[in-house]
């Protein structure tokens, strides 16, 4: 895929070029990514370094964000958080890609009864619930890490895999599919150099909405004590410590909420400028 | 008209009751990539009860002309530049959008060319029929349905008399245009629009759609405007003609005239580039011989009969026997391909034709492998086909391949033409090293009339007929012996049509090819074929040589096919 740097995908660029909201998100998540990257380094203190003197300190010169309650730096932590909650949202998300479109790809091209037994499997983890679903893998293995994108990605790939089989389904009636099984080509030839190339608008779409998904997830897990845990910092559990002392002191709450709220904002813009700009038939307007 | 005032009744006025013309209508598209200038200043004008056919290829801004006098065209891209569209006296195009709906289905109706897609799905037909007598308030809602059960009767949709809920999904693509046709006609509106309304439907069911919309617009005194490419088909309904190229109006005479004295060359060509019935020519005339001095006089009148490749029976290189293709649908199993047995005699062509629903290309796809036969056995150069192991596969593959109808979907929209001639040799290691397989995709590039220009292009740059040289210099990739071309010039306009055809003929010429050339028209399948089959439901209910079959047709199926296809496109008379 790396020779498909093909008109089509100028075209696609020049388009996504075009759309203003699109490219502020580019700049916008270059920048937090930047941050998130040098930001424990540009600091000077870490992240779990506490400073019992100057708690609950309000953003000011020597902590630019503020300290929380334990007196620990809240830009160091932000920081470090976006970090974790970037690796988390990213890893999850190709981890649920190359399973989804995979399985997807599999099951719609193979067809018939193979199909309907591959998409029952994925029904029956759907009505999995969640939460439970996670507490349980906890039991099981302990607090780890790992666990997180585990969990995560188990759910997130289920629907990648329903969205990638029924544009197989739709594709592999193409004739130029049947050209290629004409021609004796072998499957997974196929599969990997006719029909992959021509699902990669989809995809790439439905990847960056799930990015947000999963940061949401694991919001969520960090804000029920699922997730990651102290010293340890994420975007949800910040703003999970941030909502308890909302009224006491108001930054621990801004600044990690602030930062997840532009990351969403600036990927699902991306997200629908993509796909505007990966559609063929939005050049003839 | 003005009421209360006796004096000076304005009589021009009444003449221009029911009276189009269209003034220098001028109309451009604009979109990112530029602007394309789609109507160049037309002239047009059509009297009151006149028909008058509208022809011209694919991007000659017919159906633009005939949209715009709706407002129908989508505002933007589309701009109208300058002209006027004059109904009954007034500026069509001056109208707001609320006053142009007063005249759109009462004065002036309009007929699309996709019956399946225009009628909504969710509603009884009765319904939709009665519809614009309702918006229009010439009846209440039960008159209005009573009579549009009428109408449907008139034009033979007898279904709604004994299921006045019938939806359009248990019609068919025949009864669906004349629903159409009912609900353009019941506000028995001054001019009709007709945009290609046959040009998706199987020439049987075309010939009896001609017929109704003729009886019925002589009937209710209605004009009509018939759009269409094919010039044979207006000939059967249009009192005059207009042929439009590239934007422009290149002729307009009376139908008998301008059949019998084209002035334009591209009206010359589209004339003589039609496979007819009749003619025996050996390479069809192409738009370019006539635009292009230099080449009229070339001959082409080199008779088939010169090549007759049936003087020395060949012998058989694909044999098929009682052959069953079977579907299982929800009313059971459903066989479209019912013990049907077929041979093919080396460097001959075999034309199957049939009605759309027919199996013909079933047929075509299960002596491919391409799709599974229930039973029935395969002989190919006198082995028995059998998929079973790669070795064998790639053995067939490689000698067998397929052209198919629509070349904007058989092409990889995501590989450049360079990849997608190079991948054929690649996996069936046809030349030694990428500078030889390089070669030879640029020696069939040239063989299909392309050039190295192309390589690096991708396929949505290329045009419809350049599209299918693709697909066939693909097809010729793998050195096959074999090919099955699938209606393959079907969806193209006769002059793209004529070069493809005469490409396919040369390429059989040189490389010695055997071909099935499916298709459901008898004019093509006649220039292209030693032999013709035809189909019927599954079976074969007639084979002879191709022209015994037009001569002397055995069949009441076959008898019909050939007396459905337009006159103009059966005879040669008034070639010039």
């Amino acid at each position: 895929m790396t020779q498909q740097s093909s008109s089509l995908g100028r075209d696609a660029w020049l388009r996504l070029r075009a759309n203003r909201m699109a490219m502020l998100s580019i700049y916008l998540l270059l920048g937090i990514f930047l941050i998130s990257l040098v930001g424990p380094w540009l600091s000077s203190y870490s992240y779990e370094q506490q400073d019992l003197d100057h708690i609950f300190q309000s953003p000011g010169k020597n902590h630019l964000f503020g300290t929380d309650n334990l007196g620990r730096d809240v830009f160091a932590r932000t920081t470090y958080g976006g970090r974790i909650s970037l690796a988390v949202g990213l890893l999850a998300t190709l981890v649920s890609l190359v399973i989804g479109v995979t399985y997807g790809m599999l099951s719609g091209y193979l067809g018939g009864r193979m199909d309907a037994w591959m998409m029952r499997a994925v029904d029956v983890l759907y009505s999995l619930p969640f939460i439970i679903f996670v507490i349980l893998l906890m039991v099981l293995f302990g607090r780890n890490f790992l666990l997180l994108f585990l969990a995560i990605g188990a759910v997130e790939w289920l629907t990648m895999a329903r969205i990638t089989r029924a544009q197989t389904l739709n594709l592999k009636k193409a004739e130029f599919v049947e050209a290629a099984r004409a021609l004796g080509y072998s499957h997974s030839r196929i599969l990997f150099r006719h029909l992959l190339p021509n699902l990669i608008g989809p995809i790439i779409i439905y990847a960056t909405l799930t990015v947000p998904a999963v940061m949401l997830l694991e919001a969520v897990l960090s804000f029920l004590g699922l997730g990651v845990q102290a010293p340890m910092s994420s975007w949800g559990s910040l703003i999970k410590e941030g909502a308890e002392k909302m009224d006491a002191a108001p930054w621990l709450l801004f600044f990690p909420g602030s930062f997840f709220c532009l990351t969403l904002f600036a990927l699902n813009f991306l997200g629908d400028g993509l796909r505007d700009a990966l559609d063929p038939k939005s050049s003839k307007d | 008209m003005v009421y209360g005032m006796p004096s000076t009744p304005n009589p021009p006025r009444i003449d221009l009751m029911g009276h189009l013309s269209i003034k220098n209508l001028e109309v451009s598209f604009h979109t990112r990539e530029g602007t394309i200038r789609a109507v160049e200043g037309i002239e047009l004008a059509i009297e009151p009860g006149e028909i008058v056919g509208l022809v011209g290829e694919s991007g000659s801004g017919k159906s633009v002309t005939c949209n715009s006098i709706l407002q129908l065209l989508p505002t933007p891209p589309a701009r109208v530049d300058n002209g006027k569209v004059e109904w009954s006296g007034k500026d069509l195009l001056d109208y707001s959008e609320s006053s142009i709906r007063k005249i759109r289905g009462k004065e002036i109706s309009m007929i699309f060319q996709d019956p399946m897609s225009c009628l909504n799905p969710y509603l009884p037909v009765v319904d939709q029929v009665a519809e614009p007598l309702i918006i229009h308030k010439i009846y209440n809602p039960a008159e209005a349905k009573a009579k549009a059960v009428e109408m449907l009767m008139k034009v033979g949709v007898k279904r709604v008399k004994e299921f006045p809920l019938s939806y359009p999904h248990e019609f068919s693509g025949g009864m669906r245009q004349r629903a159409m046709i009912a609900m353009a006609l019941i506000t028995e509106p001054a001019l009709l629009l007709a945009d290609e309304p046959t040009t998706a439907l199987d020439v049987t069911v075309q010939a009896k759609i001609l017929t109704i919309l003729r009886e019925l617009c002589s009937d209710l005194g209605v004009s009509v405007l018939f759009v269409s490419h094919d010039l044979g088909l207006v000939a059967e309904l249009a009192d005059r003609v207009v042929v439009m190229y590239r934007g422009k109006v290149v002729e307009q005479n009376d139908t008998a005239s301008i059949f019998k004295n084209p002035q334009h060359p591209y009206v010359k060509a589209l004339i003589a580039c039609r496979p007819t019935l009749e003619n025996t020519l050996w390479r069809l005339p192409t738009v370019e011989d006539f635009m292009s001095p230099s080449a009229e006089q070339k001959p082409h009148t080199q008779k088939k009969g010169a090549h007759s490749r049936f003087l020395h029976p060949r012998k058989n290189l694909l044999v098929g026997k009682d052959l069953v293709v079977q579907f299982t649908s929800e009313n059971g199993p459903v066989r479209a391909v019912d013990n049907v047995s077929i041979s093919i005699g080396q460097g001959t062509t075999l034309g199957l034709v049939g009605e759309s629903g027919s199996g013909k290309t079933t047929l075509g796809r299960a002596l491919l492998n391409l799709v599974t036969r229930t039973s029935g056995e395969i002989l190919f150069q006198d082995r028995l086909m059998d998929l079973g192991t790669r070795k064998s596969e790639m053995h067939f593959r490689k000698s067998m391949q397929i052209i198919f109808q629509d070349p904007y979907a058989s092409l990889n929209p995501r590989l450049t033409i360079e990849q997608t001639l190079l991948e054929p040799m690649m996996v069936h290691q046809i030349g030694n090293s990428k500078k030889e397989r390089l070669k030879k995709v640029i020696d069939l590039l040239e063989e299909v009339g392309l050039g190295e220009e192309h390589l690096a292009r991708y396929p949505h740059e290329f045009s419809g007929g350049q599209r299918q040289r693709i697909c066939v210099a693909r097809a010729l990739s793998t050195e096959p012996e074999f090919i099955v071309c699938d209606e393959c010039v079907s969806a193209m306009d006769v002059s793209v049509q004529a070069q493809v055809l005469n490409l396919l003929k040369s390429l059989q010429d040189s490389r010695g090819l055997t071909y099935l050339f499916i298709s459901h028209d008898l004019g093509v399948v006649k220039f292209m074929s030693d032999e013709i089959t035809v189909m019927q439901n599954g079976k074969i209910v007639e084979t002879g040589s191709a022209d015994c079959i037009y001569n002397d047709p055995q069949t009441e199926y076959t008898k019909q096919l050939i007396n459905s296809i337009p006159l103009a496109n059966r005879s040669v008379n008034f070639s010039f």
